[in-house]
């Protein structure tokens, strides 16, 4: 069995940053694993572990930065990681769902997956739609926001909790083929042990261009463009308190008594 | 051209955001000059169709096919009502169930989506606004398309008010049963036990701000003195260091205490979701910039490691060692 891995490199901004043009400016970001990606690592390799003969392959698009990142999905206990990136696909501003679910689904055909795990949603663009979309171009079932899943490999059938909102859980059995997007908490995601990351630098890391994979330039083309970025004006009249820790406190004290949750 | 929306029902009640979709469709409907329809889809059609009778719809569809949501029925249904109706735009609830049939949706009409949609703008080409980067930022698209697909941030628009004169039409589909490969099984409610959140005065909320399980017994002591209840932002609960039942949110418990000091949450959306009703919102956030700050009434914009053990000992109390 093979499971295919979505993993994203996300990128978080500073306390402090800057905008130029239509994105926050490079030096006030940091580069991470997507947290709900790390939660999906887990899960597709204690799937792996509980079972023979489960291979487990990440699938990334993005630059030759993002392979710290699938380095890290590999010392978690991936066995090897493709990553799909092209000239083409450089300064272009933003990759929609769309294009980025193309680009996935030329790799996971020629992998052909029994079970595709992406997460709920990028940290930092928020689309909550890559997964979805993929199942979709795949021909595949799926489930979104899954935290709780029960493999039965050989009926073919992936029984999942959905989180709805408001603490409430549907039941679901899914077909495979099927891409899960997985939720935060499903597992308690591992960290990478040394001898991990020294094993990760010795797995199979596959660079891929457009062309390795099918696909033409015509694919980052999208009828959705980022027109403008810029700092939300906050609508807030939030009385923030400055000067030292022990002043601040004293005034938010003060406030607390004043509105009688503690008395005198 | 016409917009076209689709209501969220769940376990016998359309949900809230059925009815700001209505508001959202109808403000994308006047930038367009043209008609909004509403479809409903499985359990009871024809009372939510009287529901979603309000102001400024002009057609209700109604698409008795199930009861509760299945995603393979919604798709397979919106695809046909699409043929038919042919709309500009189709607007969806950016919501758990929303996030499991839009893109599939989008990908099999092959339109543009554009998700968490929080504005509209018109033009010459249709402008939407959206977050990033946790809510530290907002961006804008724009869609160069005849047809297009949108998701809506729940709780973004008011909820559509007064009666309305729409044609309520019953459409008939043709679901291809076989083809349906996920089988929902039934629902499970989650996040009992003992303490109840959502009757506290005042609540005392810790986030990833507090980094370890060993600092947690710092805002243990700050709701002790304060005599508050102690909740938390998700990723508290999924690092097994409270119980589910603590969890404010879109996933955990709307609360609606007197008093809700949030202390190291950044105030992501699904978390507001959960606290905006709260009377009196503080913050204590080292990141002036936190979107928390948006919905706070007071805030101290420091390390909560300085700032809690002042409070604490405001209150006589003494600050464990963390
Ligand atoms: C479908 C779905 C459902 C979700 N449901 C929920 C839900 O029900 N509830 C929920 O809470 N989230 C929910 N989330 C997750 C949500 O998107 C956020 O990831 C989460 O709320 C972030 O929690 P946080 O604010 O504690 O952490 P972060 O966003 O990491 O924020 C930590 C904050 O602490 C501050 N900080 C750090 N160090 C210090 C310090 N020393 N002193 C003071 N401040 C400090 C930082 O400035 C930062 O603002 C959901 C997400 C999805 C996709
Ligand atoms: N560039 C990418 N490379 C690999 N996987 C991605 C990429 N972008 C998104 N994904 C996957 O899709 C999920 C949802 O992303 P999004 O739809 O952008 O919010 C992420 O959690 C990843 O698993």
């Amino acid at each position: 069995m093979k499971v295919l891995v979505t993993v994203k490199e996300v990128a978080e901004v500073d306390d402090e940053f800057g905008i130029s043009g239509l994105d926050v400016d490079e030096s006030a970001l940091e580069y991470d694993l997507n947290e709900w990606d790390d939660y999906a690592v887990e899960e597709a390799v204690q799937i792996s572990e509980a079972g023979d003969d489960v291979e487990v392959v990440t699938v990334t698009v993005g630059p030759e930065r993002a392979e710290e990142t699938v380095r890290m999905a590999l010392a978690k206990g991936a066995d090897r990681a493709v990553r799909v990136w092209d000239d083409a696909l450089e300064g272009v501003q933003f990759l929609d769902p769309n294009s980025k679910a193309d680009l996935i689904a030329a790799v996971a055909e020629e992998e052909s997956p029994d079970l595709i795990l992406s997460g709920v949603q990028a940290g930092d663009d928020a689309n909550g739609a890559t997964g979805v979309a993929l199942a979709e171009r795949l021909g595949f079932e799926w489930a979104a926001v899954v935290n709780d899943l029960d493999l039965d490999a050989e009926a073919g059938v992936a029984s999942v909790h959905r989180e709805l909102e408001g603490g409430i859980e549907e039941l679901t059995d899914v077909d495979l083929p099927a891409v899960l997007t997985i939720q935060t908490g499903i597992n308690e995601p591992r960290y990478a042990s040394l001898r991990g990351i020294r094993q990760a630098q010795r797995k199979p890391l596959d660079v891929n261009s457009l062309e390795d994979v099918g696909l033409d330039e015509g694919i980052v083309e999208s009828a959705v463009e980022r027109t403008s970025m810029y700092e939300p004006e906050s609508e807030s009249d939030a009385v923030v308190w400055d000067g030292s820790a022990d002043e601040a406190a004293g005034e938010l004290a003060a406030l607390l008594r004043d509105k009688g949750v503690v008395e005198g | 051209m016409t917009v076209l929306a689709v209501a969220e029902h769940r376990r016998g009640d359309l949900r809230d955001v059925s009815f700001e979709l209505v508001s959202a469709g109808r403000e994308l409907a006047g930038e367009l000059e043209t008609d909004l329809a509403v479809a409903v889809i499985g359990g009871d059609v024809e009372g939510f169709a009287d529901e979603l009778n309000r102001e400024g719809v002009d057609t209700v569809y109604t698409i008795a096919e199930g009861e509760e949501f299945n995603h393979g029925v919604y798709t397979q249904s919106i695809e046909q009502l699409y043929a038919d109706v042919d709309p500009t735009a189709l607007l969806l609830p950016n919501s758990v169930n929303g996030l499991d049939y839009a893109p599939a949706v989008a990908g099999s009409l092959d339109l543009p989506l554009v998700t968490d949609v929080i504005a509209l703008g018109g033009g010459d080409s249709i402008e939407v606004t959206r977050e990033q980067y946790g809510g530290k930022v907002e961006t804008t698209y724009s869609i160069d398309a005849d047809r297009y697909a949108l998701t809506i941030r729940p709780a973004e628009w008011p909820a559509a008010g007064a009666a309305g004169d729409a044609t309520i039409e019953a459409f008939e589909v043709d679901v291809d049963e076989a083809s349906l490969g996920s089988t929902v099984n039934g629902f499970e409610e989650v996040g009992g036990g003992d303490v109840d959140i959502t009757d506290a005065d005042v609540l005392v909320s810790v986030g990833r701000g507090i980094e370890e399980e060993e600092n947690i017994p710092l805002v243990e002591e700050l709701a002790d003195v304060l005599g508050a209840t102690l909740s938390s932002s998700r990723p508290i609960v999924d690092n097994g260091w409270l119980p589910q039942n603590r969890q404010v949110g879109q996933s955990g418990k709307v609360v609606t205490p007197d008093v809700y000091i949030a202390v190291g949450i950044s105030g992501a959306v699904q978390h507001v979701a959960g606290m905006k009703g709260a009377d009196t919102i503080v913050a204590i956030n080292s990141d002036p910039n936190a979107p928390i700050y948006d919905i706070a009434d007071y805030g101290i914009a420091d390390d909560l490691f300085e700032v809690v053990p002042e409070l604490i000992a405001e209150f006589g109390g003494e600050a464990p060692d963390v």
